[in-house]
């Protein structure tokens, strides 16, 4: 039998992971279009997963999560797209400290009466679908082992400690140029939802979670690459000239 | 009923703007790639790569449309 100490150790890093991406697409969201409806979402999300988790127990690890995430990435990789492709099209025309001269430039924050269903329905499915992994994570290592109660501290903890590190970080996110920030948010929904869909299909992707940060990489370069086209071709930058 | 209707239409005009937004052939491109990579995985045949590359085209494509100045 694995001894609770591992198991905790276990759950936890790999609890980390799922929710160091929730985090990511929170904190991302939140600083794009407001924090109110993204937190709403949050809030949401977490209540979801409370019914579902108390509802199922250790039944959740008979749950296929193969379709929820080829749904959700599918949504992130299309809705995430849109993002990336405007936040390259504005960092070309106003370059980084142009946005910063000219604020006025940048596209307004959601600033309507109404609830901002965007920021909502991004931050809930990123929440449902990163914490019912961190679910699984923790019924499948718990389980295993005859160690629940270490699982939920390790899994729980997790998702508590990687919450406030993205608190922290919160304010100075907040503060980067909004183009800037749809650009690289963008890059990260692309990212993730290309990651989820594939993953949903059933593809085995090479190096597991590290092809995450492949994809991240892949997708900065085209950015960078773009971005450089763009102002060449369209308003005529050129940097030897 | 017209409240209703009108709920209905901006429900459907949310999930549009959602999943389609300014340039449908993105979107188009995207459900083709998963569709083709579920068939070469179910073939036993390595398709990880599809979408990154459709991904990367696509939006090279797009943003040609949208700026076609050259």
């Amino acid at each position: 039998m694995t001894g609770p100490a591992v198991v905790l150790i276990t759950t936890f890093l790999a609890s980390a992971v799922e929710a160091i991406e929730m985090v990511t697409i929170v904190l991302g969201v939140g600083a794009t279009r407001g924090w109110r409806s993204t937190l709403v979402g949050v809030g949401a999300g977490f209540g979801v997963l409370a019914v579902v988790v108390a509802a199922l127990g250790l039944a959740l690890s008979r749950v296929p999560i193969g379709p929820l995430r080829l749904i959700v990435g599918a949504l992130l990789l299309v809705f995430g797209l849109q993002w990336f492709r405007k936040g390259v099209m504005r960092v070309a025309a106003h370059g980084l400290a142009g946005i910063r001269l000219h604020p006025e430039d940048e596209p307004p924050e959601w600033s309507g009466e109404g609830f901002d269903w965007l920021a909502f329905v991004l931050s809930f499915k990123g929440v449902v679908l990163e914490g019912l992994e961190v679910a699984f994570i923790v019924v499948s290592f718990g389980a295993n082992a005859n160690q629940l109660g270490a699982a939920v501290i390790g899994g729980v903890g997790a998702v508590v400690i990687i919450g406030a590190i993205g608190l922290v970080l919160h304010g100075p996110v907040s503060r980067i140029p909004r183009s800037l920030l749809q650009l690289v948010v963008g890059i990260l929904l692309t990212t993730f939802g290309t990651f989820w869909s594939l993953e949903g299909l059933g593809v085995e992707w090479p190096g597991s979670d590290g092809a995450i940060l492949g994809l991240l990489a892949l997708y900065l370069l085209t950015a960078a690459t773009y971005i450089t086209i763009e102002r060449r071709r369209v308003l005529g930058f050129n940097p030897g000239t | 009923m017209g409240r209703v209707w009108s709920w209905v239409v901006a429900f459907g005009r949310f999930w549009y703007h959602f999943i389609i937004g300014d340039d449908w052939t993105v979107a188009a491109a995207v459900a083709v790639g998963l569709i083709l990579t579920w068939f070469l995985n179910s073939a036993h045949i390595t398709a990880w790569w599809l979408v990154p590359l459709i991904v990367v085209t696509m939006l090279g494509l797009s943003l040609r449309r949208a700026n076609p100045k050259t």
